[in-house]
């Protein structure tokens, strides 16, 4: 009988030294994937260290990020880890957050999966003098020191604008596969995109928006009917990666290749066979490896007080050159970049 | 009684031995032992985790699950399961955030949210005791309903307007403790359910219609009525629950507590209810919600990345399904090795 008590005390052992050992484990793979760094336990005062929180993890554009802002922590000479759920969910991302004020992170990057769930997380970190820099996606302004924005309204409106009238020859009918009908960031764009075209480029019409909910068989299933409906139809802008890359793969295979122009924003890996069939001339994306330096950056002269997040102040972010804080704490990147056959091979992500 | 020797055979066989050795050789005991040696070694070892503001988030973290856990236990019990409570959930979620989005006060819209709770497990509770459908498939589908409807109504937008006073409230803490003022609504609703659960006649036939629905039935328990008033509970506090994640995160979106309803199951599985039904005890499924908790937790301030904590938490859930399983077959293999201690013990 005592054979059951022991087996109980045994299973206990097992089990709490398995977990420690892998939690061990993983530790040190975590230090090593990183910057290589000392592993990530509380910082001593004096030391900066910096957290990446994506909006998940295994999503190769914030994988991307990571080896920007991992690049710019070496040369701050701070200490660098990337944590994050498994799915892009709100919540998951408040446990990392909650963890960073326990370890009492110098700075935190955070890509938001919602602008109004996290932000109690975030102001309680702020409280516990982390600072919080977001990137790619903002929460509400009162609950982070600055915003890195990859890109405007009007920079993506004008590099789309200017690609497809330069594929089109300035005239014709061209159509919009966007993402979800209620989709803020696309809906935005769209405006501008549609103004800037009328006036910039008096020829060119914009006939019709369709949704592909950035799913890839519906973006599919859209551009089929969107070139059966429209035969004069000379081209499509797709601002969404998923519908982009979807319609390429319909037009790749379709009479319509070589007739019918089509661009937005893409990420070189999904477009990189297009780009060398020739269904696609070229198409636009920020650098989000240039985003995560830049986010690394400000978060490293918002920890030093070199600046306060005001608008107006200026900082340098390493080869990326010097930015200014713009209106609500937001700092542009710049123009979107424009990937083509002569530069795609340059870019994994 | 047969029902109630039964639930207790794992202590039962061991009547020749001190109290004390026959509750530490439970599997409660055992996932009780499991949590303090979490939390011991982690206030020693992990930077971070030693200190007031840990507990207040753990505990934040794991409030859904500990609520739901409480009816998500009786349903199993009965051999059933719910796989709709964490999709309940996010319906009651959106439920709050629309009506407070068009005028009602929040107290009127958490109200309105909670019967839908209760009509969500009437719903389920109907498919499965009148209409006679298993309830892994009525759940199925019940959770894809559900969700439906949250994501319907809502579509991507969220709804984060609510009082201040309740969102704090949601976060308060217990004047002077890091302890979340959660726990008082928590605490009253365990002691109901352990009292439901392990001292009425209704808990009872919980456990009676688990092992055998049947032998429940000719003893004089009502199997369709027990069966139905647990879903019912389980919708109401899965709704319950939903309302306090929206208060907790001041957000109500068709997404939200996506994926609660494996993170209960687990728990409640680690925390010793069999699978099977008829077998169980709320303390160890507490137990096993704050176990997952608290090694998460500890996990995460290590550094370990989450794809890895849920690793282990699954290795976890499976070494202690196995032990159980090993556990049983030592027990019946020494009972079919020594018949003249089986027989002596099955007389006591």
């Amino acid at each position: 009988m005592t054979f059951s008590l022991k087996r109980v005390s045994a299973g206990i052992a097992v089990t709490a030294v398995a977990a420690m050992t892998l939690a061990g484990c993983a530790d040190t793979g975590s230090g090593d994937s990183g910057s290589g760094s000392d592993d990530g336990g509380a910082a001593a005062s004096g030391d900066v260290s910096i957290t990446l929180l994506p909006k998940n993890l295994g999503n190769p554009y914030f994988d991307a990020s990571e080896v920007g802002a991992s690049a710019a922590a070496e040369d701050l000479g701070a200490e660098f880890e990337q944590v994050g759920p498994t799915e892009a969910t709100p919540d998951g991302q408040v446990s990392y957050i909650n963890t960073a004020a326990q370890q009492g992170r110098s700075a935190l990057l955070v890509a938001a999966n919602d602008p109004n769930a996290i932000c109690d997380a975030l102001n309680e970190a702020r409280d516990a003098g982390t600072k919080v820099v977001t990137f790619d996606s903002d929460t509400s302004a009162d609950c982070r020191d600055l915003f890195i924005n990859q890109a405007d309204a009007a920079g993506i409106a004008k590099v789309q604008g200017d690609l497809i009238a330069e594929q089109i020859g300035e005239e014709g009918e061209v159509a919009i596969l966007s993402a979800t009908a209620n989709a803020t960031n696309q809906n935005a764009w769209n405006e501008a995109f549609i103004e800037y075209v009328n006036e910039t480029y008096p020829d060119i019409e914009v006939i019709d928006t369709v949704y592909g909910d950035d799913e890839d068989q519906k973006s599919f299933d859209q551009t089929a009917s969107l070139l059966q409906s429209n035969p004069e139809l000379k081209g499509i802008v797709s601002p969404t990666t998923v519908g982009l890359a979807a319609a390429a793969r319909y037009i790749s295979d379709s009479d319509a290749k070589g007739e019918v122009a089509l661009t937005g924003l893409g990420t070189p890996n999904q477009m990189r066979e297009f780009i060398e069939d020739g269904t696609v001339a070229a198409f636009a994306l920020w650098n989000p490896e240039d985003l995560g330096t830049l986010a690394a950056y400000a978060a490293g002269a918002l920890v030093a007080g070199d600046i306060e997040g005001a608008e107006g102040d200026t900082f340098t972010a390493g080869d990326l050159g010097e930015f200014t804080v713009g209106a609500d704490g937001v700092v542009l990147l710049g123009d979107p970049f424009v990937f083509d056959a002569d530069n795609i091979g340059d870019f994994d992500f | 009684m047969t029902a109630t020797a039964t639930t207790t055979s794992i202590v039962q066989f061991d009547y020749d031995r001190p109290l004390w050795r026959r509750v530490l050789a439970t599997r409660e005991f055992a996932i009780i032992g499991l949590l303090a040696a979490v939390i011991l070694v982690a206030s020693f070892a992990v930077d971070g985790f030693a200190q007031p503001l840990t507990y207040n988030y753990l505990i934040l973290d794991v409030a859904p699950i500990l609520f739901i856990a409480l009816p998500m236990t009786l349903v199993m019990t009965t051999g059933e399961i719910d796989l709709s409570v964490g999709s309940m959930a996010g319906l009651a979620s959106v439920t709050t955030g629309a009506l407070v989005q068009s005028g009602a006060p929040f107290e009127v819209a958490a109200i309105i949210a909670l019967a839908v709770g209760v009509v969500g497990g009437a719903f389920n509770g109907y498919l499965v005791t009148v209409v006679g459908l298993p309830s892994l498939a009525v759940t199925i589908g019940t959770l894809a309903l559900f969700r439906g409807i949250a994501v319907g109504v809502l579509g991507t937008t969220a709804v984060t307007e609510f009082p201040e006073f309740w969102t704090a409230l949601a976060k308060a803490k217990l004047s002077g403790t890091p302890i979340p003022w959660i726990v008082v609504p928590f605490l009253v609703l365990l002691v109901a359910f352990a009292v439901l659960y392990h001292f009425t006649p209704f808990g009872r036939g919980i456990f009676a219609v688990g092992l055998s629905a049947d032998a429940a039935k000719f003893s004089g328990v009502n199997v369709g009525r027990t069966k139905f008033v647990v879903f019912v509970l389980a919708g109401a506090v899965a709704a319950l629950a939903g309302i306090f994640y929206t208060l907790r995160y001041g957000s109500a979106r068709g997404d939200n507590a996506t994926g609660l309803e494996l993170q209960v199951i687990a728990a409640v599985v680690l925390g010793g209810v069999s699978v099977f039904g008829g077998r169980g005890k709320i303390h160890g499924v507490i137990a096993a919600v704050l176990l997952i908790g608290a090694l998460s937790s500890a996990l995460r301030l290590s550094g370990v990345t989450s794809d890895i904590i849920n690793i282990i938490t699954g290795g976890l859930l499976i070494i202690s399904v196995v032990g159980a399983s090993l556990f049983a077959w030592a027990k019946r293999r020494r009972s079919a090795l020594s018949p003249a201690r089986a027989a002596a013990s099955s007389a006591s």
